[in-house]
């Protein structure tokens, strides 16, 4: 993080971000499917400077065994910061926060994931932060998702997520890690656009009625923008084989 | 009224909306209806089939693993050795149970080591003779082919492409198998088992089939196989440049 210094301005006189952004604009996205050999399923996802890597490997045997279900697949998840993805070296221990959001993730892509064609059977997924910016938990679903449906797992819908703050008073979508460590509120929410479901939204911060409403909206743009570069990346992997 | 949203053979990725209306046949567990909207639930191939004035919608997966069902013919590994079974690795997410009472095709006291007749590692071609949600699938010998496999190359492909490597009315696998001079057994699990008159033919299927693989989602794909081996053939002496 840094030393923790003076607030920057993250509004300046035309409306611009800290980052150059306009209140409602992403970073820069890109995503890859397919980048790991040994794993079913992968994505590389970036969101500007925030790298996040999935694995999926499944449906596959449970071991220990007794944590299996009888009507349908369990679902683990785990979510990890890599030492060298903050400022300062980040402990390799799981750390509570790391436990808690590897749940959050996990139980915002449940409800995608047709589980009960697969009883008995586990579904691992692996999150790895490469570089931390800001939001790294919605770029995680994201990836996973994205992982999920290059595994050939059956989902209900993909899942996005993005993060939207308020900052200098500001509501202001995808915030960075500047934005999230000095702003007034930080509100990350997932969902499947195709279906309109939200599956996970918290809210660190204190947002008006009316400031939630504008902030969730926008960050369903941002989630639907996402989502068609989700179903275009999946997309992409097969035509380019075509090419050759 | 039905309307179909895609072309027949596109591909299609979970979320997609490939259809809308009633008067649609489903016919793949990867749809879901949703609505009066079907959404496709992984990444795959649509098939469309117009019947008077009714669709049949069909999807065929790209990724994911062997799931058993009974009637699949199926290579495995054995894994383990039980007092009365064997555990059999058929790269599903659950091991198959093969009974020595089956294999031997006799009743069977446990007073023998079963070592005697399969090991950790032999190959066998069995059948699923059963497979509910309850219990692991049961693999049986019990029919003409089936058993210990003591010679032959086996290769190891995508689950999901074994349809593409059978083809139509098995055209793939009678092209192959005419052109290459090999006898090939395709298990449904995506082992193939290959039985080649010399190494230099081997290598030839084993390379048409990893082809076929990478390019399962491609057209006239039947075609591009039979001029592949053809190539190979002369590129290898095995016939003369002109004609063939």
């Amino acid at each position: 993080m840094g030393a923790v210094g003076e607030k920057p301005r993250l509004i300046d006189e035309s409306g611009r971000r800290i980052d150059g952004r306009r209140p409602d604009e992403l970073r820069p996205i890109e995503m890859e499917v397919g980048v790991l050999k040994n794993a079913d399923g992968s994505a590389l996802v970036k969101f500007g400077d925030t790298w996040v890597l999935a694995a999926v490997y499944g449906p596959r045997e449970a071991v220990p065994k007794h944590m299996t279900l009888p009507e349908r697949a369990v679902i683990r998840c785990r979510y990890r910061m890599l030492s060298f993805s903050t400022h300062e070296r980040k402990s390799p221990a799981p750390s509570r926060r790391e436990v808690e959001l590897s749940k959050v993730i996990r139980e915002a892509l449940e409800p995608a994931v047709l589980t009960e064609l697969y009883p008995r059977t586990t579904i691992d997924i692996f999150i790895e932060v490469l570089n931390a910016h800001g939001g790294t938990r919605t770029a995680g679903v994201t990836a996973a998702s994205l992982a999920l449906a290059d595994a050939g797992i059956p989902m209900r819908d993909l899942v996005a997520g993005v993060a939207v703050g308020k900052v200098d008073g500001v509501i202001v979508l995808d915030i960075n890690e500047i934005e999230d460590m000095y702003g007034e509120a930080d509100m990350p929410v997932a969902a499947m656009p195709g279906l309109g479901r939200i599956t996970l939204l918290q809210l660190n911060g204190v947002l008006s009625p009316n400031e939630f409403r504008t902030g969730l909206k926008m960050a369903m743009e941002g989630i639907r923008r996402i989502y068609e570069m989700q179903k275009k990346v999946l997309r992409q992997k097969y035509a380019v084989i075509e090419e050759e | 009224m039905s309307k179909i949203l895609f072309e027949n053979r596109s591909l299609v990725v979970p979320g997609d909306v490939v259809a809308e209306g009633d008067r649609l046949t489903l016919a793949a567990p990867f749809l879901r209806r949703v609505g009066r909207s079907v959404v496709a639930t992984v990444v795959g191939l649509l098939t469309v089939e117009k019947s008077n004035n009714e669709y049949k919608v069909g999807l065929i997966p790209l990724e994911g693993c062997y799931y058993p069902r009974p009637g699949d013919v199926v290579i495995g590994i054995v894994r383990d050795i039980g007092v009365t079974s064997w555990l059999i690795d058929i790269r599903a997410p659950l091991p198959g149970v093969l009974n020595a009472s089956d294999y031997l095709g006799k009743p069977y006291s446990p007073s023998e080591d079963l070592s005697k007749y399969l090991d950790v590692g032999d190959v066998i071609l069995a059948k699923v003779a059963q497979f509910d949600r309850g219990r692991d699938p049961l693999l049986t010998v019990q029919e003409k082919g089936l058993g210990k496999v003591v010679e032959g190359a086996l290769i190891e492909i995508k689950p999901s492409r074994v349809p593409r490597v059978i083809g139509r009315k098995r055209s793939m696998l009678s092209v192959l198998q005419e052109e290459t001079g090999c006898q090939i057994v395709v298990g449904n699990n995506g082992r193939i088992l290959l039985r080649c008159p010399d190494p230099e033919r081997e290598a030839i299927a084993v390379l048409a089939i990893k082809k076929i693989e990478r390019e399962a989602h491609t057209q006239g794909l039947t075609e591009r196989i039979k001029d592949f081996i053809i190539e190979q053939k002369i590129k290898r002496g095995l016939i003369g440049g002109s004609g063939r």
